[in-house]
């Protein structure tokens, strides 16, 4: 019988912090702006500069790790990670080795899998890169250092995960908790969350810890997915080919779907991490942690418990709708100015995952206005949208920002409420089609709603349908 | 006797910093080296057992900014010492695959 082998993986995810100003210096952190304009002294490491830390980093560095449950180093402090790389301007990153924030937490994670507790050895927090620029002409690279200094979160859990399906778990948990903190987007696609697996293979029943390698470079929940099913098999066939699994990081190709070893020296690794001289220790007293455990604000698990209670909703369908942040928050204030909830939860989940999965929209940056979801559910509820003219309405409000009363009217979308010129248009459609009137009267039904169809055409889709099915029948029978 | 610094951890060294030594100049840092290390070997005759390690050398804690914007673009005056500049950009060698 083939052996049966068990994947032990343990995730290094870095969270990049949405303050307003870089970890140590006072330049704009805002997104996509033209190179090396937000860069100082600090962060592009001249000498002599002084570094000094935002106290914001360390207020979100505190609401996270007592979020995922851990312990506080009251007393902590910065290293310096040498090394060399264009990227990295002072020829160290600023990060913390020896006494980091936090330590021993853990997150629990539910799915298929069951529910599981996955362990936080520790966090700390640590400066980002810059950008490097590769142009695949020329035999050098360009450098900007926007990015450079911008605070990350480095979370690493202990080696407690055996699939990717609990991977996938765990850094959507992360996700919800940076994000209904406020402290992180986390976005894989666009960098603010970067995930490296530590990924080893071991026979089922082991107790013993495999050789491992570490991913990098993994862009989406797919491409981890992937990158974890293919180090598995690789590793499994070395080991059944009596081979040895090479300790070592390997870069993932999401275009090819298959990893390769990044070119390292043997030192590479040897970071000869020392105090950084220029930033001063933090003692962090009881009353700051009392005071952002205090402030810690109600996380979707808890959310989600609330919903059922108070509206009844499924548990599925309130965790679906607690997923992020600000589509509940959209969806309370609206049910707090008289929206109906479960039709608001319905439209929050199902049709508004649709839309952002066609058009590409980020979930987490959905800003509906309450007051425009409330006005657009009152109009569907009085008969003047019918099912697809609403989600025409919807996907404008959602996708372009409109504002549904407007919107409707500029684009007649509103049901037509006019008997008269229903029936002419019922009679006509009925003089037109002899043939499907005669084969619903010998009891073929399925033509009606070929009948009804050519009705809402010729009304240019503006017809509330259940008139349109009321006057045909009466008409046919 | 402190551990003895080596020829092979001077040019290991030298590789870390990328640095590159002459033969004379590699038996000099290694001798004072190994002195470096033969004086901090004194401070082990000392008694450390109820002594907080030192964090750092004056006793201040607590330094911190707030999170204000106070900078604004400079690209000229740091792209000013750059050996290679680009479009906004400092030219840097191409390197990929590393880090």
């Amino acid at each position: 019988m083939a052996k049966q082998y068990e994947t032990v993986i343990g995730l290094e995810v870095h969270i990049e912090l949405s303050t307003k100003t870089k970890i140590f210096c006072g330049c704009s952190t805002a997104f996509g702006k033209e190179a090396n304009t937000q860069v100082c002294p600090v962060c592009a490491g001249m000498p002599g500069a002084l570094p000094v830390l935002n106290r914001q980093v360390l207020r979100s560095a505190l609401a996270m790790g007592l979020a995922l449950g851990c312990k506080v180093n009251q007393l902590c402090k910065f290293d310096r990670k040498n090394y060399f790389y264009p990227d990295n301007p002072q020829n160290y990153q600023i990060s913390q080795l020896y006494l980091p924030i936090c330590h021993d937490g853990a997150l629990e994670i539910v799915g298929g899998f069951g529910k599981k507790q996955v362990r936080i050895h520790e966090m700390h927090m640590e400066e980002d890169a810059g950008k490097l620029i590769h142009d695949d002409w020329s035999d050098s690279s360009l450098a900007d250092f926007n990015r450079s200094g911008v605070p990350l979160l480095e979370i690493v859990s202990e080696p407690d995960m055996r699939s990717a399906e609990e991977v996938t778990a765990y850094l959507e948990q992360l996700r919800k908790i940076a994000q209904y903190l406020g402290v992180s987007d986390c976005r894989l696609q666009e960098g603010s969350m970067r995930a490296d697996v530590n990924l080893s293979v071991r026979e089922l029943g082991s107790t013993e810890f495999g050789t491992r390698t570490e991913m990098k470079n993994l862009n989406s929940f797919k491409a981890i997915a992937h990158a974890i099913e293919g180090e598995r098999e690789r590793q499994i066939e070395l080991l059944e080919e009596g081979k040895a699994v090479i300790q070592e990081t390997r870069r993932w190709d999401d275009n090819k779907e298959s990893s390769k070893p990044m070119r390292s020296k043997e030192d590479a690794k040897d970071y000869r991490y020392f105090p950084d001289p220029d930033l001063v220790p933090i003692r962090i007293p009881d009353a700051w942690i009392e005071e952002v455990r205090r402030e810690q604000p109600e996380f979707a698990g808890q959310r989600a418990a609330r919903y059922q209670q108070e509206y009844g909703f499924s548990a599925a369908d309130a965790a679906l709708l607690t997923e992020y942040k600000n589509l509940a928050d959209i969806f309370e204030k609206a049910v707090q100015l008289a929206a109906p909830a479960k039709k608001a939860a319905n439209w929050l989940t199902g049709e508004t995952f649709r839309i952002a999965r066609e058009r590409g929209l980020a979930l987490e940056k959905i800003a509906l206005l309450p007051l425009d979801l409330v006005n657009f559910l009152a109009e569907v509820e009085k008969g003047n949208l019918n099912n697809q003219a609403a989600k025409k309405v919807f996907e404008a409000m959602l996708a372009e920002n409109r504002e549904p009363l407007v919107y409707m009217e500029e684009q007649q979308l509103r049901t037509v409420r006019d008997s008269g010129l229903l029936e002419r248009i019922a009679q006509k459609v009925l003089e037109e089609n002899p043939t499907a009137v005669k084969e619903f009267l010998d009891g073929k039904e399925k033509v009606f709603g070929f009948l009804v169809g050519n009705v809402m055409k010729e009304m240019r889709g503006k017809a509330a349908p259940d008139e349109v099915r009321a006057v045909l029948l009466e008409k046919l029978k | 006797m402190a551990e003895r610094i080596t020829m092979e951890t001077i040019q290991n060294i030298g590789i870390l910093a990328k640095l590159e030594l002459s033969q004379e100049e590699a038996q000099k840092a290694r001798e004072e080296m190994q002195k470096m290390l033969d004086y901090v070997e004194k401070l082990k005759e000392l008694d450390t057992d109820n002594i907080e390690p030192m964090s750092h050398i004056f006793p201040v804690f607590n330094v911190f900014r707030e999170d204000v914007v106070t900078n604004t673009n400079e690209r000229e005056a740091m792209l000013a010492n750059a050996p290679k500049e680009q479009d906004g950009q400092f030219v840097v060698p191409k390197t990929i695959g590393e880090s």
